[in-house]
């Protein structure tokens, strides 16, 4: 994940969104398109979109609310994510989560006071078989006790 | 649709929507059972009687299947499907009580309640909330899910958990709108509120945010409230909700209302159907009717909420008098008021002769009061002096489709619009001024249909969510029948006009003089793109889909009558219809919007001085025999005077008396100075009305008028459809306004005993034709029926002009452009228009004493930002406007939804009266002022005009009121 960028512009927004209208349903790409872009959705994008596509701003925060991945804020420069589904949990995750979070003083969807970390509960990476697992930005990782959570935050620079 | 109380068979909620199809037969439940193809099964179930439980579903809306409630078996198929989503099939089988089904509802419904609050006793929706109902119905005996001791839990309802903790998922209440409030913590999800917004009132401003247990409806985005959303509060989520996370206000302060009463909403002429729910004769709240065949259980803020009015303080209850106006008013008796009011008139024209007085009649009131009111000019003052203030809106509609149809009415039932494939809106602006109209029209919009807007102003109908209209001819005001007769030029030029209509359904030569007329090629669209500023290309593919888009209906407002030209704009958009033969059945038309409740009714009721009940001229002697036997009088032939006509006779000295019944004619008529001129050199006006309305300023006796919530009568909307209105309580004025007029005429020695308005409608359906068939035991019966309703229509007549047209020949009128003479010039360099909005009705007696004002508190100016800059104009600075009449002060909203040279302004607010500024053109025909279209100027300002502040002095004066003498 790369630094957070600074807050776009209604025309910034404007010109990404209308890259995107020649296609047919174009809400998701354009909501991908503005966080790939500005590393979140900001609340004004929604109008501005809402216009484009003639719908309204209700029904472009429906969309956006259903995916828990499309950010209002930007994260800070890492992302850590912890599973919080069963299997996980049968093998600890709780207790590491709340460890985890303890140690970065925030809670979950919360961001280092440095900016360096956010971190946020995922139900399941599909890697039930080496549970706990997380997973750092795009990288996952399995069996994650303590001291691997530890390296995990230092290189992300918590 | 909430089933309040005992649920009467009107009021059974049927589930999904009715379908039409091919009837199907399957068994539920042991009973046969025969729907049309498409039903589903739950809808099949409750035809048959029987009510399978649900809480997502309700028959206003399309199925949802998702509240797994209505789960029932089929017979050869596996699973429990939801029934509300199954459609029926031939010899299905259908079980709706198995063991399996019941046990999933009550699993189903344990769930619900688990995260819902049980303070059923004391809440707003007890004994009338669905959730409450199918927990009885499903057996829910225990709840078995329980908070853990130590907190910790996760629910919606409670604001601490129980430890103490603050509990994240709950929300407080939304309390933003004045009308209603939201309260997350009841909220079962079942969307029903989101599907509500957005299929039958077509706004979308809802939605639901999150997923899996975090999803809650949100009005808007997140940080949004009700108020802060699209959200125009017409009520349909409130209606939709099965429980109390949308509730009414007033239910809540008020409690469940115990009985109710249909009857029809009185602010513009769409005429919904309501039911005045009350306790006593305590007003709980009005819920638009599901059965009421104008609005199909839809409603708008006005109707659904406005009507505290009726209970305000500024209501006037005791009739009052003076000699002259500058006196404070004196309360008295009604004897007293009453005949001091006849002996003044009586002396008037003892004194300037019979016909120095005249009535105005309202169409606020009901059919038998304007009649009553035309009756007293005809009957008692032996004058035509009679008019009304359809003078003002309407009048070149009757004359316009009277000369080239024969009636003078809209041509369709609303319903119509379902069929329609092109809609022409010209010179309207239907989800401001008749919301429940377009709540229809942008449903068969989003199902497909294309739509033209012929319009200065870029209303909401051009681009709103899910709606764009095809075209937007976005003309110069006044320009309207240039662009009318280009659009006939592409279609006759094109050679896409329908010849085997007009060759069999009109008058053959005459379509050959109007074919040659409009084919000259100065009619063209290039021809006149100088003249009316819309593109020719744009106008010849809007005539092109017109004309070969299917089924094309007109639809059209003030824009078309108010000006210079406003009858001659009439013709031509009937001759459009005729030209593409979209007369005649479901789909097509031409559907004048009218602007108020009765309207329609005034104008058929002979309120016209020219014209005796029904449309027929005072100078034919058959017609005024028929009148002359009933009243036993002898009736002018004479025509009598117009609204513009008295009020010159009252400046030259010739008129002294006016009767104004329902109508503000100061704020509401043209050139606010003239009028108040004529007032003010009047001997003699009564004003009978709610309130101390401006008119009341120059008036010398003033009678308390009744609300339509306090007597019986019918009001006739745009569609002609005649709708019963119900006495929900007494009149708090002690009168109907029905009784009044009678009063006032026997005082006059008219010897009138009516004793219900039924006896009224007796007497109009003896006199009057199209009308024969009509009488309150007809109305009881059908709920409605829609005029001629005779001996050869005994059901109403929905459709008109279906094998001919009613003067025969469909008549092609020549529609000459003439400009108006109120140009713009280098002192008056834009044009003004006036129009309407949502929150407020008309000069805003009524919505201004409710709390609608929230959405509109003033009257401000629309302009260009480029007119805006040019004089140095920021979004909301005083400006003074400017006419060669007048001028007031507003602030300025700047927005390019104006063109250049093009402002727009309401006329809600009394302080503001946009009238002083409009001028005195009006209609050729029928003198229906050009509202439309005033040269104006505008600049800065820092504070009212004079005219505004003498207008406040005055009005101060004038409406001081003696303390009764003990």
């Amino acid at each position: 994940m790369s630094a957070p960028m600074p807050a776009p512009t209604e025309e910034e927004v404007r010109a990404i969104v209308s890259g995107q209208l020649h296609l047919e349903g174009p809400l998701l790409p354009i909501l991908h398109d503005l966080q790939h872009t500005f590393g979140h959705v900001p609340r004004m994008a929604l109008q501005v979109i809402a216009d484009a596509l003639n719908i309204t701003r209700a029904e472009v925060h429906g969309v956006m609310s259903f995916y828990h991945d499309f950010r209002e804020v930007p994260a800070g420069h890492h992302v850590v994510k912890i599973c919080r589904a069963e299997a996980c949990q049968a093998m600890g995750a709780e207790a590491l989560a709340a460890r985890t979070l303890e140690k970065l003083g925030t809670a979950w969807h919360g961001t280092t006071v440095n900016g360096a970390v956010t971190v946020e509960p995922v139900y399941c990476l599909g890697l039930c078989a080496c549970a706990p697992a997380a997973m750092v930005d795009d990288r996952v990782v399995g069996r994650v006790d303590d001291a691997k959570m530890d390296r995990l935050l230092r290189e992300a620079g918590a | 649709m909430k089933d309040l109380i005992i649920p009467s068979d009107a009021e059974r909620d049927f589930g999904t929507p009715a379908k039409e199809g091919k009837p199907v037969t399957l068994t539920i439940d042991g009973f046969e059972v025969t729907v049309p193809e498409g039903s589903s099964v739950m809808r099949a179930a409750a035809e048959a009687g029987l009510q399978i439980p649900k809480l997502c579903a309700t028959d206003s809306l399309e199925a949802f299947g998702s509240c797994r409630l209505c789960v029932v078996e089929v017979e050869g198929r596996r699973g429990t499907p939801s029934s509300c989503t199954l459609p029926v099939a031939e010899g299905m089988v259908v079980r709706t009580q198995s063991q399996k089904v019941k046990k999933i509802r009550k699993g189903v419904m344990e769930l619900y309640i688990s995260d819902h609050p049980l303070d059923c006793l004391t809440c707003a929706a007890n004994g009338d909330c669905e959730l409450q109902d199918m927990a009885g119905m499903v057996g829910l005996r225990d709840v078995r899910y329980e908070q853990p001791k130590a907190g910790g839990f996760a629910n919606h309802f409670q604001a601490r958990d129980t430890s103490g903790e603050a509990n994240p998922d709950w929300l407080p209440k939304d309390d933003s709108n004045p009308y209603f409030t939201y309260d997350p913590s009841k909220c079962i999800v079942c969307s029903r509120c989101v599907r509500a917004c957005e299929e039958v009132q077509g706004t979308f401003a809802l939605t639901i945010e999150g997923r899996g247990f975090d999803s809650r409806v949100s009005a808007g985005a997140a940080g949004d409230d009700f108020m802060a959303s699209d959200c125009v509060s017409c009520g349909a989520c409130v209606q939709a909700c099965p429980t109390a996370t949308l509730q009414e206000k007033s239910v809540i302060e008020l409690g469940t209302p115990e009985r109710s009463v249909i009857t029809t909403c009185a602010y513009c002429g769409v005429g919904c159907s309501f039911k005045a729910e009350l306790n006593g004769d305590d007003l709980v709240r009005m819920v638009p009717y599901k059965h009421g065949k104008a609005n199909r259980g839809h409603s708008c803020v006005k109707g659904r909420f406005a009507y505290g009015y009726a209970t305000h303080k500024d209501r006037i209850l005791n009739p009052m008098i003076r000699d002259s106006i500058d006196q404070p008013w004196k309360e008295v008796s009604w004897e007293e008021a009453l005949g001091f009011a006849a002996s003044k008139m009586r002396g008037l024209q003892e004194t300037y002769g019979k016909k120095s007085i005249g009535v105005i009649t309202s169409s606020r009131c009901t059919n038998e009061e304007t009649y009553l009111v035309q009756k007293l000019a005809r009957a008692v003052f032996e004058n035509n002096n009679t008019d009304t203030c359809a003078r003002v809106c309407h009048s070149p509609t009757g004359y316009g489709l009277g000369q080239t149809f024969g009636t003078s009415a809209g041509t369709q039932d609303f319903d119509s619009v379902e069929h329609t494939d092109v809609v022409i809106v010209i010179g309207a602006n239907p989800t401001d001024g008749h919301p429940v109209f377009a709540s229809r029209l942008k449903k068969r919009l989003r199902a497909g249909a294309k739509l033209i807007v012929i319009d200065p102003r870029r209303i909401d109908l051009v681009k709103s969510a899910h709606i764009e209209a095809a075209h937007h001819l976005p003309l110069r005001p006044g320009t309207n029948v240039s662009v009318v007769t280009s659009l006939a030029h592409v279609i006759v030029t094109e050679g896409l006009m329908d010849e085997a209509f007009i060759r069999e359904r009109c008058d053959w030569e005459e379509f050959q003089d109007y074919a040659a007329f409009v084919s000259d090629p100065r009619h063209s669209p290039e021809a006149n793109e100088m003249l009316t500023g819309v593109p020719a290309e744009e106008l010849r593919k809007a005539a092109r889909l017109f004309a070969t888009g299917g089924n094309g209906a007109i639809y059209y407002g003030l824009g078309v009558t108010e000006h210079s030209q406003g009858s001659t704009t009439v013709m031509g958009i009937a001759n459009l219809a005729m030209l593409t033969g979209n007369l005649g059945r479901p789909g097509v038309g031409v559907n004048p919007l009218r602007g108020q409740n009765n309207v329609q009714g005034a104008c058929d009721m002979g309120s016209f001085p020219h014209e005796l009940p029904g449309y027929r001229h005072v100078k034919r002697e058959d017609v005024r025999d028929v009148f002359e036997q009933a009243w036993g009088v002898e009736i002018d032939p004479e025509p009598g005077l117009r609204i513009p006509n008295m009020l010159d006779a009252a400046v030259e000295g010739t008129f002294k008396g006016l009767y104004c019944q329902g109508e503000d004619i100061l704020q509401s008529d043209p050139d606010t100075k003239h009028v108040a001129a004529g007032l003010a050199a009047m001997e003699c006006v009564i004003v009978h009305d709610l309130f101390l309305n401006e008119t009341a300023n120059y008036a010398h006796v003033f009678l308390p008028g009744s609300t339509f919530l306090e007597k019986d009568g019918t009001f006739t909307n745009a569609e002609r459809r005649i709708n019963r209105v119900r006495k929900v309580m007494a009149p708090r004025n002690g009168y109907a306004d029905w009784e009044v007029t009678q009063e006032l005429a026997n005082a006059m020695g008219a010897g009138w005993h009516y004793t219900h308005p039924s006896q009224i409608m007796d007497e109009i359906a003896v006199t009057t034709p199209s009308f024969a068939g009509v009488s309150y035991d007809v109305l009881e019966q059908k709920g409605s029926v829609q005029w001629p309703c005779n001996a050869d229509h005994p059901d109403g007549t929905p459709l008109m002009h279906v094998d001919g047209f009613v003067r025969g020949k469909g008549r092609f009128i020549v529609t000459e452009y003439i400009a108006t003479d109120e140009r713009s010039g280098p002192r008056f360099p834009l044009l003004l228009t006036t129009g309407r909005i949502l929150s407020q009705y008309n000069v805003g007696a009524q919505t201004r004493r409710t709390a609608n004002s929230v959405w509109h508190h003033e009257d401000v100016l629309e302009i260009h930002p480029h007119d805006a800059e040019n004089r140095g104009l920021r979004d909301g600075d005083w400006i003074r406007l400017a006419s060669r009449s007048g001028e007031t002060t507003l602030r300025a909203k700047i927005t390019d939804r104006v063109s250049p040279g093009v402002v727009y302004t309401t006329f809600h607010h009394p302080d503001t009266q946009a009238n002083v500024v409009t001028t005195d053109f009006s209609d050729w025909a029928t003198n229906c002022p050009e509202y439309k279209v005033t040269a104006v100027q505008v600049s800065p300002s820092n504070g009212p005009s004079d005219w505004q502040r003498e207008y406040s002095a005055q009005a101060e004066q004038a409406r001081r009121i003696l303390p009764a003498a003990e």
